[in-house]
């Protein structure tokens, strides 16, 4: 029942727009504390996404797939394919007289093709120069957090077969 | 002379409530370090670190709802002036 307004109360269109800018602005205690809650719920549900991940996880059916003749590639040389599927790039490295072994070219840090340094006999990331030891993939030195991916190579006649991959 | 040293109620609460917002930072950062390591683990294929850092991190989310509760409650009584103790 206020249809006359007071003399000298807050104009009509305060009253009506009752926003308060240095309000909106001023974050609570509990505010804060329920951003910083709400945060770690997210981190927890985070976790429960990859337990749940790992729970049913299927292991992938890897291809046979011929990728190299034996003696096709000179000693310390080596040859790039794909495997398992046209978009996962590999490289091939004849480390000796009849020792093959294969590796995912990419990068466990950034994912930047690796490459085999035939002066360092190791496998090399340029972009933020990661090494791997071309023995077993394994991390040499720079920011990679993991070993490469390793091909499982069979050797059939006169042929080097991959049959699935490790890591 | 004893007495007037004693901090007030109030001040007691906002001690409280700055200890618990404190803790519960230090335990948001342990949880963001738990899931890189545990997404970590997973892409290197070791699924078996999943279901620890899952129940730690839910441990954690329980002591920080805990700790958001208290300091909710807390800070009804410093907002009245502890007239609530």
């Amino acid at each position: 029942m206020n249809w006359l307004r007071k003399a000298g109360s807050e104009p009509l269109w305060k009253e009506e727009f009752s926003v308060h800018s240095a309000d909106e602005r001023y974050v609570t205690r509990r505010q804060l504390t329920k951003f910083l809650v709400l945060t770690s719920l997210g981190m927890f549900v985070g976790n429960l996404w990859i337990l749940f991940r790992s729970i049913f996880h299927k292991a992938p059916v890897y291809p046979e797939q011929v990728v190299a003749q034996v003696g096709e590639i000179p000693l310390r040389g080596v040859k790039l394919f794909a495997y398992p599927t046209t978009e996962d790039h590999c490289i091939l490295v004849r480390t000796g007289l009849d020792e093959y072994v294969a590796y995912s070219q990419k990068c466990t840090h950034l994912s930047c093709a690796v490459y085999y340094s035939q002066q360092t006999d190791r496998l090399e990331c340029p972009c933020h120069e990661g090494f791997f030891s071309v023995r077993d993939g394994s991390v040499l030195q720079g920011p990679p957090p993991r070993p490469l991916p390793r091909v499982v190579l069979e050797r059939r006649g006169g042929q080097l077969v991959a049959t699935s991959m490790q890591g | 002379m004893a007495n007037n040293d004693q901090p007030s109620p109030q001040t007691r609460g906002l001690t409280a409530i700055a200890g618990a917002m404190s803790l519960i930072a230090v335990l948001l950062i342990v949880q963001i370090w738990l899931l890189s390591a545990a997404l970590e683990s997973f892409l290197a294929g070791k699924r078996q670190t999943a279901l620890p850092a899952a129940v730690f991190s839910g441990v954690m989310f329980l002591v920080c709802l805990a700790l958001y509760l208290f300091v909710d409650r807390m800070d009804s009584e410093v907002r009245s002036g502890g007239k609530g103790r």
